[in-house]
């Protein structure tokens, strides 16, 4: 199965530990509003790469990945490529290579074919970044367009199977930014075993420019990153420090 | 020779060869105190450092205010012993451990002459300053410059070609540079030692056949001892004498810089590098800790007032050039680090300490502070230089493992990139040739495609719609050969009058008589050819004509690879295009022997050759800067840094053993969240470049300030492949128009700084 390839980062610091070669894929069923990658979303024009043929791009940037580099897959969101990604990573665990993914968990069930395909990667999988937009799901609606119970799913089954993954939230002020959700987030954290990092991620503007290219409605017009304070204010309450 | 005179000197000095011949390296190698602890033992500034850099801060602003000049000499022809001494600041003169000006203030520009009358009086009219007329007599009634020299015997092929710049930055008007005396050898032995051995040269060369080779070779050297004695006058101005070598670090430091002052008096050299002194003078400074007449404090201060002073070298320079150079620069190039041949690191506590003078006296372009990088350096070190990257962006690297075979170990640094023996070897700088200008004269039978006039030979051009590949590497194989042998020719003609009219006696009398030579060409245009000859192989190229049918544009149809993303299809074409020019080059007769190199490297010429080149099959327009150096072409890197860095690794160094020169500029932010990971990133960055054999990197690590400069000036060349990175963020940065571009770096500053 071949991957329906959007671009690739040689040099990616900022996408798990160490530094990584970023495979970002084509496809994602959410349509985040602050998202800086719309146009992965449903796009035309894309590249086609076997698993080898991924393969052999990442080894190139094997001498720069230090002990605790090595690959990503992001996008977009790569579930959606699951046979793709299942044939690459036992490729890469069969060269020794880290592996992790960068996902919404928008895609995840229980259901087949999908279930097991998935478990079927976990062994290959080394850590997973997991993004939970909005622990409460009216808002994770609007700020997404759907609802975060695949996620949570998701993020059970990884725990029940004791799998690494770093949680990650997108701090966007009037939609993600609730001190009553954050600590509801806090605490559903703390049920779990397997959380590894948690990181906030201030909202930025960077990718607007892709939403007007891609003549798209920006929905956050006027809504400004955070400031400092309410960066320092989420971390604090995630105690993301503890994880360090 | 006795040398058991300078026992006392030499007190504690182990060794035995560089006591019977001039050896700076073998004093080194038995001397030198390896380090490999962290940077925790340096010393703040001194009172008097700072007092000094204070003032001399004030003049630069001073100067910048003015211009650009601060002052300029109109009455008196620069020399060794043209003037008496001159300090920073009269009322702080005895606050200088470390003294002797280019002239007789701080900051003065010398008027130099014998590269060239013009030039000198023209700079001074550029800046308001009106040069004594007398002076115009001498240098054009009575002495022969090295300007007039090389235009009394260019041919009319050559002024054409130069004309058009697809030959250009030659040092017809400046003086060559790219020279490094060994100025160690003037604290390790003293003046008169030198004269002697220099003597000894004298009477054993000709062994009785007086041939044109031996009669020139008796009179450099003639001329070389007068430089020698005038260097002791020199230094008797400022109330020393250094007919013996120095007896202590403050000796060494001083007598080090007499040397190094001798060459910038002498001559305005683009590039007049400091060398590898970094090790040697830390010899000195750890005899002086041990007998405890010393302090670590001191020690710094002597490396700050040394470097100091290479921040001050200043030379009177032409509009032209400064377009050509811009910035000001020098080239005061001053390595440090490196392995020796038997394995040891050379690091030492006075390489930290050059390196912390960015830290004590912030961030500076000169000296330019090189390290020499191998894998193999202690962690300690490599952290600290990283450290210092991220906070300054002021330090390249060079790949001292493909060096070392090569130069050895005690090589230095002659310009930016390129490698000379230390005290063994010069080098005959040719600046370089336009690449992506003898392509356009490829498809258009050597007709300029900006001048149209018939520049190169009148071969056959390119009369097809299309361009086929195969016809095109036939043109341009033929065009090259034509343009190499015209490149090799003028620069024959240059040197040759360089050694005639701007003999370079005060550097030569600290290197080696029997010196070996290299021809430093170089290639400018390296990733346009590339992407070009891509695009033609790949793609659908169309040529847009003129009314005379000159092509003057392309219309492409098509992707095709680019050089700068690790792509093996455009990566082989560069590989193939140094290859086969430098075998052009190698084939012609080169000057006194010497033995021929290319580069790719070219500062910020680029910008200039740039503006001289039409458009190109890659899409880039006529006049738009090329990209420097070895860099891939603007907008051309679209996987990351790494993959560019992998692109310009496969470049072998031994094909290109004047330097192969690569700008990376990275966001703080793209290398990690706080100090320790971006330090520790850093280092795995490089160590995996260099470890694939690249040869250099200058990593620019930009804060929020840089970023501002980078809104105003978008067109300065170091912000040209700027790139920004966050968590998963997948940016195509390189599809913006430089607008957009802007604006995303505006609202980084804004987001993340």
């Amino acid at each position: 199965m071949n991957a329906r390839v959007h671009s690739i980062e040689s040099f990616g610091l900022v996408d798990g530990p160490g530094v990584r070669f970023i495979l970002f894929l084509h496809g994602c069923p959410f349509r985040c509003q602050f998202c800086h990658n719309p146009d992965t979303w449903a796009s035309q024009k894309f590249e086609e790469w076997t698993p080898q043929q991924a393969l052999d791009r990442a080894l190139r940037f094997e001498p720069y990945w230090g002990k605790d580099g090595g690959i990503t897959v992001s996008g977009g969101e790569p579930l959606v490529q699951i046979d793709f990604l299942l044939e690459f990573f036992k490729l890469a665990k069969a060269a020794g290579i880290n592996t992790c993914i960068d996902t919404s968990g928008a895609c995840f069930t229980r259901e087949e074919p999908f279930f097991s395909k998935f478990e079927e990667l976990m062994k290959y999988t080394d850590l997973l970044m997991v993004d939970i937009k909005e622990i409460n799901d009216e808002r994770h609606q609007v700020l997404t367009g759907a609802s975060n119970k695949r996620v949570l799913d998701m993020i059970q089954y990884l725990n029940d199977i004791n799998k690494p993954i770093w949680i990650r939230h997108v701090l966007v002020p009037e939609r993600s930014d609730f001190d009553e959700d954050l600590h509801a987030l806090a605490d559903y954290i703390d049920t779990l075993n397997n959380v590894k990092k948690v990181e906030v991620l201030p909202y930025h503007t960077l990718g607007v420019y892709k939403w007007k290219e891609l003549n798209l409605d920006y929905q956050l017009e006027g809504i400004d990153p955070p400031t400092n304070e309410r960066v320092e204010n989420a971390n604090k309450i995630l105690h993301t420090d503890k994880y360090k | 020779m006795d040398t058991n005179r300078f026992a006392d000197a030499w007190a504690g000095f182990k060794g035995r060869l560089w006591k019977e011949e001039v050896n700076t390296r073998d004093f080194i190698q038995n001397n030198y105190k390896p380090y490999d602890g962290d940077e925790s033992f340096l010393a703040e500034p001194t009172e008097a450092t700072n007092k000094l850099w204070g003032r001399l801060q004030e003049l630069q602003a001073e100067e910048r205010a003015k211009g650009g000049v601060l002052d300029m000499e109109t009455e008196v022809v620069s020399g060794l012993t043209a003037y008496g001494p001159g300090y920073i600041d009269e009322s702080m003169k005895d606050l200088e451990t470390v003294v002797g000006l280019q002239t007789d203030k701080p900051l003065k520009r010398a008027f130099m002459p014998y590269g060239g009358i013009r030039m000198a009086e023209q700079a001074c009219e550029t800046y308001g300053y009106t040069p004594n007329p007398k002076l115009h007599e001498i240098f054009t009634k009575y002495h022969k410059t090295h300007n007039q020299g090389v235009f009394d015997v260019y041919t009319p092929e050559i002024m054409k070609a130069r004309h058009n710049k697809i030959i250009t930055g030659l040092p017809d008007t400046y003086g060559r540079g790219r020279i490094v005396g060994d100025y160690r050898r003037v604290a390790l032995y003293g003046i008169d030692a030198l004269i002697d051995w220099k003597k000894e040269d004298f009477a054993n060369c000709g062994s009785g056949s007086m041939t044109e080779d031996i009669i020139r070779k008796r009179e450099e050297i003639a001329e070389q001892v007068r430089a020698l004695n005038e260097m002791k006058k020199m230094a008797e101005a400022y109330g020393y004498d250094i007919s013996k070598p120095a007896t202590n670090a403050r000796e060494a430091f001083q007598w080090l810089y007499f040397g190094y002052l001798a060459a910038i008096k002498t001559q305005n050299g683009a590039a007049m590098s400091v060398g590898r002194i970094s090790t040697f003078l830390d010899i000195y400074i750890e005899r002086d800790l041990a007998n405890g007449t010393l302090t670590e404090s001191e020690a710094q201060e002597l490396v700050d007032h040394i470097v100091m002073k290479f921040r001050m070298v200043k030379f009177a320079r032409i509009p032209s050039y400064n377009a050509l150079f811009s910035g000001d620069p020098v080239w005061a190039t001053l390595e440090v680090a490196g392995l020796g041949t038997d394995g040891r690191s050379m690091v030492t506590k006075s390489d930290y300490r050059f390196l912390h003078t960015l830290e004590d006296m912030g961030p500076s372009p000169e000296p330019n502070l090189t390290v020499l990088y191998t894998e193999a350096l202690p962690e300690n070190f490599k952290k600290y230089a990283a450290k210092i990257s991220i906070d300054t962006s002021s330090i390249q690297y060079e790949n001292d493992d493909v060096m070392r075979p090569v130069w050895g170990d005690d090589y230095s640094i002659c310009c930016c990139v390129s490698a000379t023996q230390t005290g063994k070897e010069m080098q005959f700088f040719g600046a370089r040739a336009n690449l992506a200008k003898c392509l356009t004269y490829a498809i258009n039978g050597g007709i300029d495609e900006k001048t149209k006039q018939q520049v190169g030979p009148e071969y056959r051009g390119i009369t097809s719609e299309y361009l086929d590949y195969d016809e095109v590497i036939q043109k341009y194989d033929a065009m090259m050969s034509w343009l190499a042998d015209l490149y090799v020719n003028t620069l024959n003609l240059i040197q040759y009058m360089h050694d005639k009219y701007y003999y370079e006696a005060a550097e030569m009398a600290l290197i080696d008589t029997d010196v070996r030579r290299t021809f430093a060409t170089g290639i400018a245009g390296f990733s346009h050819v590339v992407d070009s000859l891509s695009a033609i192989k790949y793609a659908k190229v169309k040529t847009i004509r003129d009314e005379d049918g000159i092509v003057v544009d392309y219309e492409v149809e098509g992707d095709f690879p680019r050089y700068g993303n690790d792509d093996d299809r455009a990566d082989n074409i560069a590989v193939w295009l140094l290859h086969t020019f430098l075998e052009k080059i190698k084939q012609h007769h080169t000057y006194r022997n010497s033995e021929p190199t290319t580069s790719i490297l070219t500062i910020t010429s680029n910008v200039v050759y740039g503006k001289a080149t039409g458009s190109l099959p890659d899409g880039r327009k006529a006049g738009e800067p090329l990209s420097p150096g070895a860099n891939p072409a603007y907008g051309a890197e679209k996987s990351g840094l790494l993959a560019s860095l992998n692109s310009v690794a496969k470049l072998p160094y031994e094909w290109a053993l004047d330097g192969i020169s690569n700008t990376q500029t990275i966001a703080p932010s793209a290398l990690g969240h706080d100090e320790a990971e971006r330090t520790d990133k850093l280092v795995t960055v490089m160590d995996g470049y260099f470890r694939q054999g690249a040869h250099h990197l200058n990593v620019n690590v930009f804060g929020k300030e840089k970023l501002i400069d980078a809104m105003e000036h978008p067109e300065k060349p170091e912000y040209a492949n700027f790139t920004i990175r966050v968590s998963g963020y997948a940016v195509k940065f390189i599809d913006l128009n430089r607008e957009q571009q802007l604006d995303v770096i505006a609202r980084t500053c804004h987001d993340h700084m």
